[in-house]
């Protein structure tokens, strides 16, 4: 039974295996599992496919993948989703794999920070970078603050009621969550370095509309410290072209964008050299057997990040990984342009 | 004076204790690919020159702001995911190195994201 046929809530999802990162890594790692007849669910913290591709630059032209003497990371992604469309992967976006447990079988359990589970036979690490996490002022002292007064996401509206809320940034995810709670805050600030705002033109009309009707303050500035004890917030010391003041604060919401960090990864049991998982250039197994990684997370003597260096990786990777899944398999080596089995997978005899 | 392809170009990185290091960078570099390969401290530049992490965010000495130029639209988007950002701020990755610029004075910030 493949994993798509059980319906959710049923105990984890069995599969062959999970792949960590929807990157072009990730993406192209199903192409080649996937002509190995390895069934994968890929799983990856943003919400959408394309790693820093298509986070970081899905705009900025690529010249080094082969046969492709331009691409942009937005149309490197799509062609990669495109190519590996006939093996019907799975997509767990916007979670993250917390755990990895492995089983007394040798498979693995993972479960995500949603709390969603899966068993596996391989893991795959295409994390890239690591996951994108949001990224922290470096302000003395906020990590007393967050999870009490400073937050980098709104789980509940309901918390920031009655509050003197401060939002810094100058983009969607502030603009938005300034129009969100300037009705149930007791005051909304919104700070920004400068008077422009790179947020949908809409989300900034209505945001200026709240400023001229005074239910917004809106400071042109930088926060530079934050005031408090035990956790809880009372003050922002706000610096702007006429100075330095501190105004009262209850909750804060700091948008400056993501950052990578290798996170819960660093937690498996695998050895580590840099934030990078070391592998072996054979298979790109980590030090725990069943454990690929490929891509930028990866290190080895001579290793390159390079996009075309993590698809060679993947289909190294996949050979390996089959023989866990199909342990008695004869393998055969094939070609795309030859095989008929091949290109039955493929959908395209 | 006439352009010489490929002339090293001394670049001034100060820190913030004042710790001052000059570099040599080929013309055609960026001044962060020049740090990097130097070692600089504090310029991250995390996702190697798109222009998108603001973490080689540099300070341009007065003297030289002009000749540096100002930044473009999409760095000025880029500068807002910088901590401390001046009238003087600049992303180093987008600042290419010319023999113009030969004894350029950058300051490093005390903080990077």
């Amino acid at each position: 039974m493949t994993a798509m046929e059980r319906p959710e809530g049923s105990g984890p999802i069995d599969t062959d295996v999970v792949i960590i990162g929807a990157g072009p890594c990730g993406l192209f790692a199903v192409f080649e599992l996937g002509l190995l007849d390895l069934k994968c669910h890929v799983v990856d913290i943003l919400g959408k496919p394309g790693g820093q591709c298509s986070e970081l630059y899905p705009e900025k032209p690529i010249y080094d993948v082969p046969a492709l003497p331009i691409v942009t990371g937005q149309e490197l992604t799509d062609r990669l989703l495109e190519q590996i469309r006939p093996f019907n992967p799975v997509f767990h976006f916007g979670e993250r794999i917390d755990a990895l447990v492995r089983q007394e079988d040798g498979r693995f359990l993972l479960t995500t920070d949603a709390g969603k589970q899966f068993l596996t036979q391989v893991v795959v690490i295409a994390a890239g970078g690591g996951s994108f996490t949001p990224k922290r002022p470096p302000l003395d002292g906020i990590e007393a603050y967050e999870g009490t007064s400073v937050f980098y996401s709104v789980r509940r509206m309901d918390d920031f009621r009655d509050k003197d809320v401060l939002i810094v940034g100058g983009g969607d995810s502030a603009l938005d969550w300034t129009l969100n709670l300037q009705p149930v805050a007791r005051s909304l600030t919104l700070l920004h370095r400068r008077d422009e705002f790179r947020g949908a033109p809409h989300s900034v009309n209505e945001m200026r509309r709240l400023v001229g009707e005074g239910k917004v303050r809106l400071i042109i500035g930088q926060v530079t410290a934050l005031h408090g004890e035990a956790g809880v917030l009372t003050g922002a010391t706000v610096k702007t072209s006429a100075g330095e003041e501190i105004i009262s604060v209850d909750a804060m919401l700091p948008f400056f964008g993501l950052t990578m960090k290798l996170g819960p990864i660093a937690d498996w049991g695998l050895n580590l050299h840099e934030n990078l998982i070391p592998v072996d250039t054979e298979k790109f197994e980590t030090s725990q057997a069943g454990i690929f990684a490929i891509g930028d997370i990866n290190t080895y003597p001579g290793k390159l990040k390079l996009i075309l260096s993590g698809f060679h990786e993947a289909a190294l990777m996949s050979q390996a990984a089959q023989k866990i899944v199909y342990p008695d398999k004869k393998v055969v080596f094939q070609y795309t342009t030859s095989s008929s089995s091949l290109q039955k997978k493929l959908g395209v005899k | 004076m006439h352009f010489i392809r490929g002339e090293m170009v001394k670049i001034t990185f100060i820190q913030p204790d004042g710790t001052a290091q000059t570099v040599t960078a080929e013309e055609g570099l960026t001044v962060m690919e020049a740090a990097k390969m130097a070692d600089v401290p504090g310029i991250e530049a995390e996702c190697g020159g798109a222009c998108a992490c603001a973490t080689c965010h540099v300070y341009v000495d007065p003297s030289w702001r002009e000749k540096a130029g100002a930044p473009s639209d999409m760095e000025e988007d880029m500068l807002d995911f910088a901590f401390d950002v001046r009238e003087e701020s600049r992303l180093s990755c987008q600042i290419k190195v010319t023999s113009a610029l030969d004894g350029l004075v950058l300051r490093v910030p005390a903080k990077q994201f």
